[in-house]
């Protein structure tokens, strides 16, 4: 451990005035090395242990033979080859790719749209942004039985409608195992496209006005402004929706489990779904950490190539 | 192996505060018997203990169907601090004895003589290795039919006792304008009733075969594709908005007259009674078509783990003692719409529907009809039981075929 520094200024006053300087010198540039690394290490030494030790953890564990409990007898990629037999993996695989892929992409374009809109200086704006942003209050606990409620056919949605004496709508979606799991996705962007609306927001209130003017001088609309100038100085702010909305993506549990349970039926299931139920209610341990490890691996897939551009464009300073 | 050091550091640690807090004889009982009756019944227990002078700490864990307890339960053994019981059941009560952690309580059996007061099927199910280490604790039938029959009467159809009759009445129903079926669409539910339709179509003997033992042939054959036929059939009564309700709102249904029956264990009859209906008169607890000599077991038991002070020990034998004594199992099972596990408690005090019951459990621990729920894990481990749900809440939510029901069914049967 080293020395703090009230215990050095203490003796220090009692040094004679030539050297003090010098000491506080010293002392100013060992503070600076050692006090932000002595105030991280907790925060790192945790981290260390209960994110990278456990990922390590799961990852062994996914190479033995566990069952009910961690069994730490090395079996080889047994798990995995036993996880690709399972029909239900890939349904939820698939699902997964559904899922992702719609629900990145219909954010990307509600959220950047309702940006755009709110930011051309529209009354109201301030209450406008409020409402649209207040769905990410709520927990997907929340959004997931709401919206069970809202499509259900017998309470929601449907009947309203039929009540109304639109005898032939139908929104049965809920209902129906190939259609269950674009109901999640419709939750989903319920919830969060706000949020990306006021990331883009930010990112839109932090573009120069006078390029937009000088643009304007040379005679472009604005949906050329925004198409040629405006959208393309927002890539920071696409590359961190995208690492936001690509996590909560992949780890959807919650959602899916309040609005569909993964049913009909095992129709809308999703990797975590799967990863719970075979770790911890049919003790197959072993089984459902190679599941994890299978997201995590696609964690990585989406992000790191994300990461390394992103780097490679600050390098480049643009 | 720095990090291994410090893991088993922390377990050492825990391990010693929690044995520092050890007092006087006391039980730890880890249980999800949460809701109202359940709790009630319980705090019964706690009572028993309490008065033999024993400290009762309870360890409820809620939610989801016991899969929270059970993660509890495993941090719990893994740390070396096992509680002195926890509800199990079924194949469960194996996995857990080839763990090596199970307490031996045949002391306890011996004295209270529970060979003689269980079914065989039963005691099996309580031993491991030919001891026991569990003491059960009711008897739910799974195998039964609810029927509303003023919708039966609306309808102009009887109380079924065999399929064609089943079908007749729905058919009948469903012309009335009612739903035929009341069904929640979640994967236990959609294996509810294909056992019930399981035992039905291929009787006890087929049921052992196939869904116990789990014979490849049985699994293919005939009588398979003519259960999921029958099944296929049975889909075609249920409304389309089944898909997710709990099996308390499709219960509803039936006791709302919006519907006329539902497969469902006697579970089912703490709503009806909870609603002020009579059994017999404004509801009827019919065994399923075609499965009258026959009864799906669904059994809660309390499995004791090892503990290590001898104080403990005979504390845990007393619990096991108390849960097996004949009051102890009318007060619970009144409470939670079940039967004793036992024989020898006093029946006065139960319906109608929980006497049926008790004969026809006593009937068929005779003619071999006693058979293991498999819906509500007594059947075969978690892994199988679990894949083989999967191919039938698939088959209830799809268009697939019976013949590709049954090679899914026999693929899922081989799950480890």
């Amino acid at each position: 451990m080293s020395v703090t520094p009230t215990a050095i200024s203490g003796r220090s006053q009692a040094d004679d005035h030539a050297q003090r300087p010098k000491v506080a010198q010293r002392l100013a540039s060992f503070a600076d090395i050692w006090l932000p690394r002595i105030v991280l290490s907790p925060t790192v030494l945790t981290s260390l242990i209960f994110v990278y030790g456990f990922i390590g953890l799961t990852a062994y564990l996914s190479l033995t033979e566990s069952r009910l409990m961690p069994n730490y007898t090395f079996s080889g990629f047994s798990q995995y080859s036993a996880l690709f037999e399972i029909d239900r993996w890939w349904v939820s695989a698939t699902n997964l790719g559904i899922f992702g892929g719609l629900f990145i992409l219909i954010c990307l374009v509600v959220g950047l749209l309702l940006a755009i809109f709110l930011d051309q200086r529209i009354r109201a704006e301030g209450a406008l942004r409020a409402i649209y942003l207040y769905p990410m209050a709520l927990s997907f606990i929340v959004t997931g039985a709401a919206w069970k409620w809202i499509l259900n056919p017998g309470l929601g949605l449907e009947k309203m409608m039929h009540d109304w004496g639109f005898a032939n709508f139908s929104m049965d979606w809920l209902v129906d195992s190939d259609m269950a799991i674009y109901t999640v996705v419709i939750a989903g962007v319920w919830q969060s496209s706000g949020f990306v609306m006021a990331l883009f927001l930010a990112g839109l209130r932090g573009i120069d006005d006078s390029i937009m003017k000088a643009a304007m001088v040379d005679g472009a609309s604005l949906p050329t402004i925004y198409r040629r100038i405006v959208i393309p100085s927002l890539r920071p702010v696409f590359f961190s929706v995208l690492l936001v909305l690509s996590h909560i993506a992949i780890k959807s549990f919650d959602l899916v489990m309040a609005l569909t349970a993964g049913g009909p039926g095992t129709s809308s299931d999703v990797p975590a779904i799967f990863m719970y139920q075979f770790s911890f209610t049919r003790g197959q341990l072993g089984l459902g950490a190679a599941s994890a490890m299978m997201m995590l691996m696609t964690v990585l897939a989406v992000l790191v190539p994300l990461i390394y551009l992103e780097a490679k464009e600050a390098r480049h300073g643009r | 192996m720095k990090l291994k050091q410090i893991v088993q550091a922390t377990i050492a640690a825990t391990a010693l505060i929690a044995g520092a807090q050890v007092q006087a004889a006391e039980v730890e009982v880890l249980h999800y018997w949460t809701s109202g009756g359940e709790a009630k019944s319980v705090a019964e227990l706690k009572k028993m203990m309490e008065a033999k002078g024993i400290v009762w700490k309870d360890f409820a864990v809620a939610g989801g169907g016991g899969e929270n307890a059970m993660t509890a339960l495993k941090a719990r053994v893994i740390s070396g601090s096992a509680p002195t019981a926890a509800q199990i059941k079924g194949p469960s009560i194996q996995e857990w004895g080839k763990e090596g952690v199970l307490a031996n309580i045949d002391a306890a059996a011996t004295e209270g003589k529970w060979d003689a007061s269980l079914p065989k099927v039963v005691s099996n199910i309580m031993k491991y290795q030919g001891h026991y280490v569990a003491a059960p604790v009711n008897v739910h039938r799974v195998n039964w039919l609810w029927v509303n029959p003023d919708v039966l009467k609306k309808a102009g159809a009887k109380a079924p006792t065999n399929w064609d009759e089943f079908f007749d009445a729905a058919d009948k129903i469903k012309k009335a304008g009612l739903i035929a079926v009341a069904h929640g669409g979640q994967p236990w539910q959609d294996a509810t009733v294909f056992e019930s339709v399981a035992l039905g179509v291929g009787g006890p003997d087929f049921y052992k075969k196939a869904i116990v033992q789990l014979d490849p042939a049985s699994l293919t054959g005939p009588t398979m594709i003519k259960t999921f036929d029958t099944l296929a059939k049975i889909k075609t009564y249920i409304d389309k908005d089944a898909a997710g309700r709990d099996w308390n709102l499709a219960t509803a249904m039936v006791i709302n007259g919006k519907a006329g029956m539902q497969f469902m264990g006697d579970w089912a009859k703490g709503e009806f009674t909870a609603a002020g209906k009579v059994a017999g008169k404004d509801f009827l607890c019919l065994t399923a078509p075609g499965t009258e000599k026959a009864f799906t077991f669904n059994i809660d038991s309390l499995t004791m783990f090892k503990v290590k002070d001898a104080d403990q020990q005979k504390a845990q034998l007393v619990l096991a003692s108390a849960v097996m004594s004949p009051e102890f199992q009318e007060v619970f099972n009144l409470n939670k719409g079940s039967i004793p596990a036992r024989a020898g408690v006093s029946r006065a005090k139960f319906d109608s529907c929980a006497i049926k019951s008790m004969d026809d459990m006593d009937a068929t621990s005779k003619s071999g009809g006693l058979v293991p729920s498999f819906a509500h894990g007594m059947a075969i481990d978690s892994a199988k039981a679990g894949a083989i749900q999967d191919v039938i809440a698939k088959f209830m939510n799809s268009t697939m075929t019976s013949q590709a029901a049954v090679q899914a069914l026999a693929k899922a049967a081989k799950a480890k």
